[in-house]
């Protein structure tokens, strides 16, 4: 009896604290962005959030940036750890220098590659020394919303694909080499090994890093604020300004709740897509 | 026409020879077993001849083409893994369809090729499951039958059956030699169970230490080994070995025996030799028996069909097979006398035979 609870109740302060520091608030956000100040439902808060000339531009510049770089990310990710899986000597090595960027904050990445992009940055003393450029650009002026969202998704793109790749290539690593050498045998060439065994043996890793990731794209925030500024809406940043700079918490709930909502759709998505056939076990 | 012809293959790992320039033709349709204990190379042979590793030196045909620097989907190979590596991704039917596939059969002899081999290996009703749903014996079948599915020329097997509990080896053992029998491939098939080897091969192999001592047919390495390896490994029990030391003429004295042996060479004196029998190859006498070893019981073991007597002479381990109604008992004396035709005799240092 004793033995049997033994598991539950060890589980069981992780369990409070999650209720009170997650499970509750989110309650309250939920709440906050569907009722009134009287405590009566009402849907003014999403109207207002909806009816923002801000809104469609941050829901889609978020939509385009998770669009641009998710995927971007996962075939990098896919083949530099094909190309880590492969190595014989140096792995580590080279697994260790990938992943650098994961010991960064977003906003810190967000800065690095500010001092690039910035008009006194990197790339203009750069241009300007070789003579490519007479004067410095501003890439980064509100009149270049292409360049931002460039300079953003490469940010991006640079400090989040390490962590797909580091679970991928532990996917990978439990793959057992004997698969690989019977489509070798069987006639698969490499590109048909990698898409009819390693891709799908694979999986569960794809669906955890995909996840992961699409969840994270669509709550990016400190790298559009140290690039973009408010030049380029996003979602989360919309949060932020309805927060803290319109005092309309609210607001800012829905718009909260409308990550929330895209987050959950997008990983029951993956989830289907990424689904392992009935009856098999990978 | 698949003869498969490997031609001073040596493969080395750093500083360590896996492989020591191995020649071996398999013929046409031929079963060869490669038989060793674990480490004695017949796996890297084995996967040398599949391509899944490159040998260091030598060459390897398979009928009239050099295939050692050809990727093995080339080869005209198919193989069966040690641990079936059944894709488990894939349902049954697509596992056995696998190789199919990526030939581009169309769908018509697809169906049918998998059909076909699945009832054969008894796995028709099984096509739609996932390698999870079914049972190490049933995906062991999976893989033969993936294998059969390819119509190969050369059949590889990787020791097939090691991960099976005993009866059902024995079953699979007869089903998979009637099956080849028919398919017409040329195998080449890697055990370290001596009896799996025997019951299955045309012709064994037998490897050690990255060579192979001894390649000939099941009745002929039992009854002639060609080096004190394979009389120690082939057999169980295996051979029994005492020391002979040189008399007169070409007489040797092995125990307290005066045995006709080899001609002494040209340096009797510190020339070694080895006397061998099998221990089933003794007749049983007493005290008064001409010719008869006198050795002393140290274990009886009844093993049903017969006794085996673990004994000792001058010291020496000595066991012998007796009928199962015998009555003895350890630290009794036993008499025997070997059947001279089946004595044989090994140089010590070289260990062949002389």
């Amino acid at each position: 009896m004793q033995t049997r609870a033994l598991p539950y109740l060890l589980l069981l302060p992780s369990v409070i604290l999650l209720g009170v520091l997650f499970l509750y608030p989110f309650v309250l956000v939920a709440w906050q962005a569907i009722s009134d100040d009287a405590g009566q439902l009402t849907s003014a808060h999403f109207s207002e959030m909806l009816g923002h000339w801000k809104f469609n531009t941050a829901f889609k510049n978020t939509l385009y940036l998770t669009l641009a770089v998710v995927p971007i990310q996962m075939v990098l990710a896919l083949y530099m750890a094909s190309l880590v899986t492969g190595m014989k000597r140096g792995r580590d090595a080279f697994l260790y220098i990938w992943t650098i960027p994961l010991g960064i904050s977003d906003l810190a990445a967000g800065i690095i590659w500010l001092s690039i992009f910035e008009q006194s940055g990197f790339l203009n003393s750069f241009l300007v020394t070789f003579g490519i450029n007479e004067q410095p650009e501003t890439f980064l002026g509100y009149q270049n919303k292409g360049t931002i969202f460039l300079a953003i998704a490469l940010a991006e793109i640079w400090r989040a694909t390490a962590i797909v790749l580091v679970i991928l290539v532990a996917g990978m690593g439990l793959i057992p080499k004997e698969y690989q050498e019977a489509a070798e045998v069987f006639g698969a060439s490499r590109w048909q090994r990698f898409t009819k065994v390693t891709l799908p043996l694979l999986k569960p890793s794809l669906q955890t890093a995909l996840i992961l990731r699409v969840i994270l794209a669509f709550e990016v925030f400190a790298v559009v604020a140290a690039l973009g500024g408010t030049n380029l809406p996003i979602l989360m940043g919309e949060v932020y300004q309805w927060q803290f700079v319109l005092r309309d918490p609210n607001v800012a709930a829905a718009f909260a709740l409308v990550i929330l909502g895209i987050s959950i759709l997008c990983t029951l998505v993956i989830m289907w897509f990424l689904r392992t056939p009935k009856g098999a076990t990978i | 026409m698949a003869e498969i012809k490997i031609k001073s293959v040596a493969r080395r790992f750093g500083k360590v020879e896996a492989l020591k320039s191995i020649d071996l033709t398999v013929a046409d349709q031929e079963f060869l077993v490669l038989l060793g204990a674990s480490g004695c190379g017949k796996t890297t042979l084995l996967r040398i001849v599949a391509g899944l590793e490159t040998a260091s030196e030598g060459e390897v045909w398979i009928g009239d083409e050099r295939v050692d620097r050809l990727p093995p989907r080339d080869r005209k190979i198919a193989m069966v893994f040690q641990n079936y590596a059944v894709f488990p991704h894939l349902t049954v039917f697509e596992n056995i369809a696998f190789g199919l596939r990526m030939a581009k059969l169309d769908q018509n002899t697809v169906d049918k090729r998998v059909k076909r081999t699945a009832e054969l290996m008894h796995i028709d009703p099984l096509l739609e499951r996932y390698s999870g749903q079914l049972s190490g014996g049933q995906r062991q079948r999976v893989a033969v039958a993936r294998a059969l599915a390819m119509e190969p020329e050369v059949l590889l097997m990787d020791e097939p059956l090691s991960n099976l509990d005993a009866l059902l080896r024995m079953e699979m053992r007869a089903e998979l030699k009637s099956v080849l029998a028919e398919s017409k491939t040329t195998t080449i098939y890697v055990t370290h169970d001596q009896v799996e080897a025997m019951s299955m091969a045309d012709r064994i192999a037998i490897m050690n230490k990255g060579e192979i001592v001894q390649a000939s047919d099941a009745v002929d390495i039992y009854r002639n080994p060609s080096h004190r390896f394979v009389g120690s490994f082939i057999g169980n029990p295996p051979m029994n070995f005492l020391p002979a030391k040189p008399l007169e003429g070409s007489m040797w004295s092995v125990a307290n025996l005066q045995l006709p042996g080899p001609a002494h060479p040209s340096n009797a004196t510190d020339s070694q030799i080895e006397f061998a029998i099998r221990p089933e190859d003794l007749t049983v006498g007493d005290a008064t028996t001409e010719g008869a070893m006198h050795v002393k019981v140290r274990v009886v073991e009844p093993l049903g069909s017969h006794l085996l007597a673990s004994c000792l002479v001058d010291e020496q381990l000595f066991r012998v097979v007796l009928d199962s109604d015998h009555p003895i008992t350890s630290g009794d004396s036993l008499y025997i006398k070997p059947m001279m035709d089946r004595i044989r005799w090994f140089d010590a240092k070289s260990e062949h035979v002389l």
